[in-house]
């Protein structure tokens, strides 16, 4: 049976794991593959780093740090964050990615995901939105890090996401990111609705029950977390065994 | 020393990596010459059916790869390499594979959702070299739309289910199909290429 997947999130800074970028006092975690290993023999089941660098030069560093988790993991791994265009998806991806998490890019120019999912597969392209709900019920479309509202509907762009070729979604609920009160289960269980591929959760986790309600059938594939993880708040074997309690089937930790 | 037929777009550096774990030197390579001096060859899978054959076709490496088939170098096919193996898939419009293996490669029904992706168990049908030391129902990770159906039963080693039987590990003399990743599936991924790997002369 497809089993449920647990995804630690990593904001890499100039080659370190940082803490993310909604938490105030950004100070350094962690080396990206000594994280990245130790969350392997922890029962991870996929990695997503994100680079929250600008510069170029710093992007070069970003492309070794995954060429380095490839050589040391056998896990699979998505890369985000200021992927633009077709050669940054190629970078990443012949340094050892397995997928690819678009999202500003995509929301300015929707022929990228068309184009990647052709030339790489649908598999590897991941659609990744920013959504915030509005007063009248509905989730708005953000992009440059939740700073910028679009005039996009989320439940509409995950459908127009599908269509165009995306083969997975990120749902971040900017309501419920970094407050620790669990997913946004409406705007999952909206998105779950309409369309027909994999939903990835992301942004509300504070408790092992939050894992266990966004995980049931309606909702998410997948949930994504960092800060509970990177603290150890809430450890990825301790949180398997009580999901398995819960009826939600997950891989067993390996040996 | 293996070949990685380099058939375009897509991750096969890990492949190299998870080798280079086990000591085993690879090439990603199109060069002829190499592939022929290599104990086996790898045909790894990212992209799209239509566009890997018509690839490998452009590079005249689909006929060469049947004749060393055909010396009974073993080939493992990887997710979409392994669908290159059977007769046809229906991905882009019907489009000819190599034919090495009886069967159809056809979309996963849509009453589930599709890409099938994530960690799913091997239900094994009979015992193969390919398997020692692997559990029954041991996880492994899968990431594909299509899979091979309407296979020779004796050709299947172990199997998952999505909606549909689905043919996981697959093989047929020095033929070997993998339809998930083994080199994204941790420790059971790395044994089962170490199993590939003590076939290889």
């Amino acid at each position: 049976m497809l089993t449920k997947r647990i995804i630690p999130c990593l904001d890499v800074d100039k080659g370190r794991v940082v803490k993310g970028k909604k938490f105030t006092n950004i100070q350094d975690v962690a080396d990206p593959v000594e994280l990245a290993q130790r969350y392997n023999e922890a029962g991870a089941d996929e990695l997503v780093f994100y680079d929250i660098t600008a510069s170029n030069e710093d992007r070069d560093i970003f492309v070794d740090v995954v060429e380095q988790v490839a050589a040391e993991i056998a896990i699979p791994f998505t890369v985000g964050g200021g992927i633009r265009t077709v050669e940054d998806i190629h970078s990443v991806l012949r340094a050892g990615a397995d997928k690819v998490s678009i999202n500003s890019a995509a929301v300015q120019q929707p022929g990228l995901i068309e184009e990647a999912a052709k030339k790489f597969g649908k598999q590897c392209i991941v659609l990744s939105i920013d959504a915030k709900q509005t007063e009248d019920g509905r989730w708005a479309v953000y992009i440059h890090g939740g700073r910028k509202q679009t005039a996009l509907n989320a439940v509409d762009w995950a459908k127009q996401g599908e269509a165009l070729g995306a083969g997975e979604l990120v749902l971040n609920a900017i309501n419920t990111d970094g407050e620790k009160n669990g997913y946004d289960l409406d705007l999952m269980h909206a998105v779950a609705q309409a369309v027909n591929i994999p939903i990835v959760a992301s942004g509300g986790a504070g408790k092992m029950e939050h894992f266990s309600q966004v995980l049931q059938p309606t909702y998410a594939d997948a949930a994504l977390a960092a800060s509970v993880f990177h603290y150890g708040e809430i450890p990825i074997p301790a949180l398997k065994a009580y999901l398995a309690t819960q009826g939600i089937t997950v891989r067993p930790i390996p040996h | 020393m293996i070949s990685i037929i380099d058939y375009g777009a897509g991750n096969t550096k890990s492949l190299q990596f998870a080798l280079n774990k086990m000591g085993v030197d690879s090439h990603i390579t199109t060069d002829k010459t190499i592939i022929e001096k290599s104990n086996a060859i790898i045909l790894p899978g990212v992209g799209a059916f239509q566009d890997a054959m018509h690839a490998l076709d452009t590079q005249n490496l689909t006929s060469f790869i049947k004749q060393e088939a055909a010396t009974g170098k073993p080939l493992l096919g990887i997710c979409l390499g392994m669908q290159l193996f059977y007769e046809s898939s229906e991905e882009d419009g019907e489009t000819k594979g190599f034919g090495f293996l009886t069967g159809k490669v056809k979309k996963i029904p849509n009453d589930v959702k599709v890409p099938h992706m994530g960690w799913n168990n091997l239900h094994k049908y009979r015992n193969s070299s390919l398997c020692k030391q692997i559990t029954d129902e041991a996880f492994v990770y899968f990431v594909h739309s299509y899979a091979a159906t309407d296979v020779d039963t004796n050709t299947l080693v172990a199997s998952t289910a999505y909606g549909m039987r689905i043919p996981a590990i697959v093989q047929q003399n020095n033929i070997i199909g993998m339809q998930f990743h083994p080199e994204k599936s941790g420790a059971t991924g790395l044994q089962l290429l170490a199993n590939f790997k003590e076939m290889i002369a």
